[in-house]
């Protein structure tokens, strides 16, 4: 089973939430993978220090010109829509860090004079912390797309865990790829203004994947009541409210888990995984 | 010898427009006749890779010269390839501007003068951070 963790907003608490269900799920002798699948700042392995075992770079397709059969007629620069080939009277220039791979040059060039090189974006590690199998992406600095490396995560995720992704924030192309083959969603709220404006956004987002999903409201004790208000009106499923919890901060500034500080919280989490075991097996 | 320059408007009168990928007319013109022809800039509203585009615009042009205020990396890696030479920093009536360059009083850039998303103004998104001036 694949649970994904997400949320329109940053900063609502993706990593601790995601952290903490799998550490609990680990204690309860399940097979429990955490997958870190913001890849531009990854940031479960502060909490986990994991053990890494395996690495595996991630590469895109990118272009190589044949300047000995190029004839300079511009159609790998009309196909391209992101403008990584420039095609002038005298040379072609390939913009490496913008391609995505696509391929689209190669099969329109009528002379045969692109061939593909291996262009390293990031890398994918798979390791061990404790009872938690621990995988994260790493997107290179002054790369621009991050979607193959999370698709290269979701390759070798083991099929029998229960699977903990935890989403980069937003509602664009990463996100979408992190989340969309999931069997549950957890979006993730605060009770705020900037909360309910992005779940709205996620909402919709969620919708047109047709996964089921609930709602967590983090420091749900903050704000106002905006959030329960818009849930009620759309039928939105509230699957856990977690306090504004000094001690989750204390916790969380020295880079532990809730969960293992606090035992109170260990209920509430188990109770979150019963809700969607429930909810995915309906 | 025919010349690219960057405009705010489209005729000779207008004032040189700084940015490069985002200018809104490249005004070509042949400084010897100086007739010239004025393309509104398609690229305007593109996401990304308008100094590409724009770079590959005008040197389709068979230009020898680039006329600007400013130039990115990846617009100068363009021009710079293909044999056009950049001049930026320039400033004021495009038709000053091309005296200046007739009369010799403009230098080449051996360098982009900024970094990426100079001129992307408001919506450029995340990314580009190279730097701003290089001088």
């Amino acid at each position: 089973m694949k649970i994904a963790i997400a949320s329109g907003k940053g900063g609502t608490g993706k990593t601790t939430i995601a952290l903490n269900l799998a550490s609990v799920l680990a204690s309860s002798a399940i097979r429990t993978t955490y997958v870190d699948c913001d890849v531009e700042e990854p940031n479960g392995h502060i909490f986990l220090n994991p053990e890494i075992e395996k690495s595996k770079n991630v590469a895109i397709p990118v272009p190589l010109i044949d300047f000995t059969k190029c004839t300079l007629c511009g159609k790998c620069s009309e196909i391209c829509e992101f403008n990584a080939i420039a095609v002038t009277p005298k040379t072609v220039v390939v913009f490496k860090d913008m391609c995505h791979g696509c391929g689209g040059c190669f099969h329109v060039c009528p002379v045969n004079a692109i061939s593909e090189i291996d262009n390293i974006i990031g890398i994918i590690e798979i390791g061990k912390s404790g009872d938690i199998n621990f995988m994260q992406g790493k997107l290179d600095i002054g790369k621009a797309f991050s979607p193959p490396i999370i698709r290269e995560l979701k390759r070798n995720i083991p099929s029998d865990d229960v699977t903990i992704l935890d989403s980069p924030p937003g509602t664009s192309c990463p996100v979408i790829e992190a989340i969309s083959d999931s069997d549950y969603i957890i979006l993730i709220t605060e009770p705020t203004p900037f909360g309910v404006n992005d779940l709205k956004l996620s909402v919709e987002m969620v919708r047109q994947l047709e996964i089921p999903f609930g709602i967590l409201i983090n420091r749900s004790d903050i704000g106002d009541d905006e959030v329960i208000r818009y849930c009620k009106k759309e039928q939105l499923d509230i699957i856990l409210q977690i306090p504004d919890d000094r001690e989750i901060a204390v916790a969380y500034s020295h880079g532990k888990l809730a969960v293992d500080e606090i035992p109170k919280y260990i209920d509430d989490f188990k109770n979150l995984f019963e809700k969607i075991h429930k909810a995915v097996q309906d | 010898m025919k010349v690219a320059i960057t405009s705010l408007e489209s005729s000779l009168d207008s004032q040189i427009d700084a940015t490069f990928g985002r200018c809104q007319y490249f005004i070509i013109i042949d400084t010897d006749s100086m007739e010239f022809e004025a393309i509104k800039n398609p690229s305007l509203s593109a996401s990304q890779g308008v100094g590409i585009q724009s770079a590959q615009l005008i040197a389709g042009k068979n230009i020898s010269a680039l006329i600007t205020g400013n130039c990115g990396p990846n617009a100068f890696n363009v021009l710079n390839q293909s044999g056009i030479e950049v001049i930026t920093g320039a400033s004021g009536k495009v038709s000053q501007v091309i005296e200046d360059f007739k009369n010799g009083n403009l230098k080449s850039s051996e360098l982009p003068n900024v970094g990426g998303h100079f001129g992307a103004g408001q919506g450029g998104g995340r990314g580009g951070g190279r730097g701003r001036w290089r001088m």
